[in-house]
């Protein structure tokens, strides 16, 4: 148990969860390059603001006061105020008309081909692709796929508390609000890992939710819906094996779904191809079978007050299981 | 600093009356806080009702004889109040006596008919949305007669004391009965929003 | 018409010595522990309230400093995700609630009855109520974080989380109920201010020669008068939620959670301004002394102020952008914010231009203005900044906010607010302050701000949330984390040396003289500290800086009465005389009042039925309250 504990702790310090960008200053989609060019546009517009404010609050410091006439000081000031003043109502008109247009530039996600649905839980997301033509829905969690260059429409659903979804390179956030549903269009210009982070604050482990954004040449992404929306894939090698029938004689069967097993739990990620993603426990450890053992065997010290508890298991168990779920690529 | 008398308070009355007093602008400070407060409740409601898909929710409209009958009552009360807030201007103990019980009474009874609002509304304040809000506009508005009738009998008693014959007594009557006012104009727009939209 | 007895005691019959004497004995709290409890004299009360508010901020201080602690490294193990909830929501919640607004309005209870020319403050014993409510709104949320209970939900606890469903135990109550406390002593300030300068300004002083810190305190007022009620509505839906089973929130039921957020805003907004235009009317009033002319431009500041107060209830939804409103009204919602720049501007631009054409000195007060200008101009930038919808989708609930709001809470509101004690902490105390150790503290606290604050802009931008209690190593935050937690121990050192300089100064400071800055308002025409009584005599107003028109005697009016507690209550606009009027003398039933109304409160976060059965308390301490006791001040 001890030990289990260190492994934990050991892993969470070190080990990567992911690589990838997570940042509003290195755009790929073109949402967030809109964005991007809006906020360059504003913060130099705002500090020539600045600057002029505190070169004129220097010299009014620095200023030896003269001895003129009060009245016309008076009244230059008061034009000088005046025209200030003026130029504030402008700028501020400037900025507000470029805002308008960086909003329609980015278009309405509705209008996209591409329809994934993203329902956030405490503490990770659970990722829906609709049926299409040859493949039928799936489920996922905590990683979206995308083709490169394409408009995605990502529609969104809390099933508890606010969650905000956001992928600063590819676009800026939206709400998850529970009782109603929001939209958000996504879409990456290079393929590339993009990185994201639950933004409002919903409970105790607000911190660890992050989110991953695959975007991948068209076929590539194809090939991915393929495999995806098969059923698990089938166990080869014995410890594999005893680590399926141990994850279903235990409680985890209860929580998690693996399809093409007993396994039919909701009220955890679906693990069908769990060993696929990048990352498990929302964007915390990259997958490993070590990293699989480290969360299985104690997630509590991991990711304190996630919603999955500590299955006692016997040492062998957690190999096995580990195994399995490293295995379901 | 040495001091430069230039005016002479001397002949100044020894009280502020009416719109001088400062429990004047007081009562009316408040009176705009508790204004707010009815006008966001109405919001609320209206915000409710525009994201339900029926309204009201789960339930018929609120029979209409409590509450009209609690309105009726609650316009006629104005003719006594506006008259005690006379009698107290002219500073008659004897008749802002009399007014004063009246009052009291005219209080009471809509509480009494405030009772037979609440099942009139068909609904209970933890099932759903709607119920929560109009069971807390009626309980806000009902706070508000409960505190008014309790601060005339206060005051009632207070006139029937040896401190009643004052200027400063009087005055406090007077805020009372604007308070009353209030009490009522608030009542009416909550009135026609509880009762007639949900029949619109 | 007017049957009164009126035969007693006028200051006309009396010599200057006698006169203080009479009017000492009248106004004088009782000496000991029960005089201190309930004593109703505006400046006690008001002196009272803005230590308390500071001992919040240095409890405050010291929670962001732990939170800073947790903050330095990456999947740091200081300190855990539940208590780092409960830590920055009481850092927020304490911040804003128990510590900016009631200093604010605690500066206004100090001062403007006295820079108005008036005795004591409109509804004295309301004023003591409102301390003694705002003290058990204090220790009820800290002592709730002490016990583990404090709330865990953020300063706006956005429903569901604090809701019946997710927020479980009562930490989500304790929040709710703490607002209701300082909302409730807020609003009897507001209306105290309101009807102080409306009814009680000295003779002569017309709407347009009030001073431009108490206009900043009228326009304040009307906000938390008009804003305050959505919160207490808010709060108590919430607590009807979490006790009784109401739906407001509750999209299953009809309820809705964005409600929350509205009602919230609503009120949030003009929040802060309430905190900020106190603290214009503290910059104006510095501005005007160390460059000793009046500031520039009268008129357009006092219609900035109302703009300002006007456009607030315009805003709410800029803090609503991501959550999924329609595009269209975000526009609106982003030209109105933008359009606050405007009024902000124009002070900005007075202000420089008083400066421009005057000669500033360069005391400790005066220095904390222009750290002021320098830290509030970027705040307000940023916050144009994030009133566009695009940018704020980028840099909403990051850090970059949470620059922008510490950026003009602390260098827009808290700068003017330390400058403001260092200038009127003669009239406070009558000891100045150091003029070295000011010196060190502007220093400390001016670098040692924006080493802390400003590198959270990048932190925002470069994709760290806010409200996380740790990120993960291959985040690219780490190095700029260690930075700002290590430029925080700076701000904290200046802070630090503020109190030492405060605490010091008020046991062994310089003996301050009445006008020991050559000031112009009226505040300065009487002894520092102030006899209880204010003036001896209302001082007649004839010009906007009376003191610097009258350089050698104060006009005044006479004829009030020295045997009971009587002030002048003037004309709303002209400031004519209208009456003289008593003013109520020391209470305890203040006290029982707080009393039974904080037991009623307490009780009720666990039982509905404490609204009943506590009204009755409430009511006998109401009732003890006003009951005539046959004194002198009950005559008319
Ligand atoms: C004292 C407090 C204070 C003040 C004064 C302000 C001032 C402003 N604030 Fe700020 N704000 C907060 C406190 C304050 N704010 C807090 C506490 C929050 C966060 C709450 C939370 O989430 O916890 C917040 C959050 C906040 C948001 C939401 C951000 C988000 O959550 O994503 C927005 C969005 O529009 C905003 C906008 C503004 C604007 C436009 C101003 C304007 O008033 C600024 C105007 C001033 C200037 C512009 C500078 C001076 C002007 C000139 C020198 C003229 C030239 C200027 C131009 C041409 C532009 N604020
Ligand atoms: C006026 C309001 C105000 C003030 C003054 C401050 C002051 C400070 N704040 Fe805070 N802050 C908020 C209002 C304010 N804050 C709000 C509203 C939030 C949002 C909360 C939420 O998200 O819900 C927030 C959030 C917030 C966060 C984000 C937390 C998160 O999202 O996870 C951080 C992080 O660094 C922070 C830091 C600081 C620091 C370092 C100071 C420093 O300036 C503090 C300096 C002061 C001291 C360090 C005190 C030093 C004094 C002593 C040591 C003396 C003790 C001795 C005696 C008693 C004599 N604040
Ligand atoms: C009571 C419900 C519950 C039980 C029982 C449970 N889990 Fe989980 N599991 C969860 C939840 C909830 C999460 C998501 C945690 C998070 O990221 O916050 C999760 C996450 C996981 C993940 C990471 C998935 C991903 O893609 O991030 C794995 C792997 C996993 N569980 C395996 C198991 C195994 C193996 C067992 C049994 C030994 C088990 N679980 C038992 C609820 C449960
Ligand atoms: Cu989900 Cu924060
Ligand atoms: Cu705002």
């Amino acid at each position: 148990m001890r030990a289990a504990r260190v492994i934990a702790l050991w892993v969470a310090t070190t080990a990567c969860g992911c690589s990838g960008n997570q940042s509003a200053l290195a755009p790929s989609g073109a949402p967030a390059l809109h964005i991007e060019h809006l906020i360059i546009g504003i913060v130099a517009l705002c500090a020539v603001i600045w600057l002029a404010v505190m070169v004129v609050l220097a010299g009014a410091l620095w200023r030896k006061p003269q001895e003129d006439d009060a009245e016309i000081r008076q009244r230059r000031l008061t034009v000088v105020v005046t025209a200030a003043v003026a130029a504030t109502a402008i700028l501020i008109a400037g900025m507000t008309v470029a805002s308008f247009y960086t909003t329609r530039s980015i278009g309405l996600p509705e209008r996209a081909s591409i329809t994934i649905t993203v329902r956030a839980q405490q503490w990770w997301w659970q990722v829906f692709y609709a049926s299409s033509g040859q493949t039928s829905g799936f489920q996922t969690a905590n990683e979206i796929h995308t083709p490169v260059g394409q408009d995605v429409h990502v529609r969104l659903e809390s099933a508890d508390v606010i969650h905000s979804f956001w992928i600063p390179s590819l676009a800026g956030k939206q709400d998850l609000v529970p009782g109603r549903s929001n939209s958000l269009l996504l879409r990456a210009e290079k393929p590339g890992v993009y990185r994201g982070q639950c933004a409002e604050f919903c409970g105790l482990q607000h911190s660890h939710m992050a989110v991953m954004v695959i975007a991948e040449a068209p076929a590539d992404y194809a090939r991915w819906i393929a495999s995806q929306s098969a059923d698990a894939i089938p166990t080869t090698g014995a410890d594999v094996a005893a680590g399926r029938a141990a994850f279903l004689a235990k409680p985890c069967a209860a929580c998690h779904t693996i399809r093409g097993t007993a396994a039919n739990g909701t009220t955890g990620p679906d693990l069908t191809h769990v060993g696929s993603r990048q990352t498990i426990a929302a964007g915390l450890v990259e997958t490993t079978r070590g990293s699989m053992a480290a969360w299985i065997a104690d997630p509590q010290t991991l990711k304190p007050g996630n919603n999955m508890p500590m299955v006692p298991l016997t040492s062998i168990e957690l190999q096995d299981i580990s195994a399995y779920m490293e295995s379901l690529k | 600093m040495k001091e430069n008398i230039v005016l002479d308070l001397t002949e100044l009355p020894a009280h502020a009356l009416g719109t001088a007093s400062p429990s004047w602008w007081g009562t009316l400070a408040f009176m705009l806080i508790e204004g707010t407060g009815f006008a966001l409740s109405i919001v609320i409601y209206l915000y409710l009702m525009s994201l339900a898909p029926r309204w009201p929710l789960g339930t018929l409209p609120p029979d209409l004889f409590a509450g009209s009958a609690l309105t009726a009552l609650l316009l006629a009360s104005l003719v006594p109040n506006i008259l005690v807030a006379r009698w107290a201007r002219e500073q008659d103990l004897r008749k802002v006596r009399l007014g004063l019980v009246v009052m009291a009474v005219l209080g009471i009874v809509p509480l009494i008919l405030r009772g037979f609002e609440f099942p009139a509304m068909h609904i209970k304040w933890d099932q759903n949305a709607y119920g929560s809000i109009v069971w807390v506009m009626l309980g806000l508005h009902t706070t508000h007669i409960l505190t008014d009738v309790i601060e005339t009998l206060v005051l009632a008693c207070l006139m029937f004391s040896r401190h009643g014959d004052t200027p400063r007594r009087f005055g406090d009557v007077g805020d009372n009965a604007m308070y009353w006012n209030f009490v009522v104009a608030t009542w009416l727009p909550m009135y026609a929003c509880l009762y007639w939209i949900p029949r619109l | 018409m007017i049957r009164s007895k009126d035969d007693g005691l006028r200051d006309t019959a009396l010599s200057d010595k006698e006169l203080n004497r009479a009017l000492a004995s009248t106004w004088s709290a009782q000496p000991g522990l029960w005089g201190a409890l309930s004593t109703v004299d505006h400046k006690v009360i008001g002196r009272r309230y803005i230590a308390t508010a500071f001992v919040f901020l240095a409890l405050g201080g010291v929670l962001s400093l732990l939170m800073r602690l947790q903050l330095s490294q990456p999947e740091a193990r200081f300190i855990g995700p539940d208590r780092y909830n409960q830590i920055f929501t009481m850092h927020g919640s304490n911040m804003m609630f128990l510590f900016a607004v009631p200093v604010m309005q605690a500066m206004a209870v100090y001062l403007v009855p006295l820079m108005v020319g008036t005795r004591n403050i409109a509804f004295p014993r309301l004023n003591a109520f409102s301390y003694w409510i705002y003290v058990a709104g204090g220790l009820l949320l800290w002592t709730a974080f002490i016990v583990d209970t404090g709330p865990d939900v953020g300063w706006f606890a956005y429903v569901p989380l604090s809701g019946p469903q997710y927020g479980v135990g009562k930490r989500a109550d304790i929040w709710a109920q703490m607002i209701t406390f300082t909302e409730v002593s807020a609003l009897a300030i507001a209306v105290e201010i309101v009807v102080t300068v409306f009814k009680q300004r000295g003779p002569g002083m017309s709407l347009d020669r009030i001073p431009l810190f108490v206009w900043s305190m009228l326009v304040t007022s009307f906000l938390i008068i008009l804003a305050m009620p959505a919160i207490m509505i808010a709060s108590t839906s919430l607590i009807l939620d979490r006790l009784v089973g109401t739906h407001f929130f509750n999209p299953a039921e009809g309820g809705d959670v964005l409600l929350w957020q509205h009602l919230f805003w609503f009120f949030g907004h003009p929040e802060v301004y309430i905190i900020f235009l106190p603290a214009v009317g503290m910059v104006s009033t510095i501005v005007a002394t160390f460059t000793r002319r009046p500031v520039f431009g009268y008129l357009a500041m006092v219609m900035a102020l109302v703009a300002t107060g006007v456009l607030a209830f315009g805003l709410w939804v800029h803090h609503m952008f991501v959550a999924g409103l329609p595009r269209l009204g975000e526009s609106f919602f982003t030209a109105s914010s933008m359009a606050i720049a405007v009024p902000a501007g124009l002070q900005i631009f007075c202000w420089l231009a008083t400066i421009w054409a005057g000669k500033p000195i360069f005391k400790t007060p005066f220095l904390f203005v222009i750290g002021f200008i320098v830290i509030f101009v970027i705040g307000g930038l940023t916050g144009v900044m994030v009133a566009s919808v695009p940018f704020d989708t980028q840099v909403h609930d990051t850090y970059f906010v949470v620059a922008h709001f510490h950026y003009v809470l602390v260098g827009g509101a808290v700068f003017p607010l330390l400058g403001a004690i260092y200038y009127w902490f003669p009239k406070l105390t009558g000891k100045m302050m150091s003029e070295t150790l000011g010196r060190w503290v502007f220093g400390l606290i001016f670098v040692g701000f924006n080493l802390t604050f400003f590198p959270m802009h990048i932190l925002g931008l470069q994709g760290m949330p806010r409200r996380i209690y740790t990120y993960q190593p291959e985040m690219p935050w780490a190095g700029l984390n260690m930075f700002i937690s290590l430029s925080a121990i700076v701000l904290a050192a200046g802070f630090l040396l503020f109190f030492v300089d405060a605490i010091r100064s008020a046991r062994s400071g310089a003996v301050a003289s009445a006008n020991p800055w050559g000031a112009s308002t009226l505040e300065w025409a009487t002894a520092s500290p102030p006899q209880p009584y204010n003036f001896a005599r209302p001082p007649v107003v004839g010009s906007r800086e009376p003191l610097w028109a009258e350089a050698t005697a104060l006009p005044v009016a006479a004829g009030l009465r020295v045997d009971r507690r009587e002030l002048l209550i003037t004309g709303v606009v002209e400031g004519i005389p209208e009456a003289r009027e008593s003013s109520v003398g020391n209470s305890i039933w203040p006290l029982w009042a707080a009393l039974a109304t904080t037991l009623t409160l307490v009780w009720s976060i666990f039982s509905p039925w404490a609204v009943v059965w506590g009204s009755i308390p409430v009511a006998v301490s109401l009732i003890g309250w006003f009951w005539p006791k046959g004194v002198l001040e009950d005559e008319s």
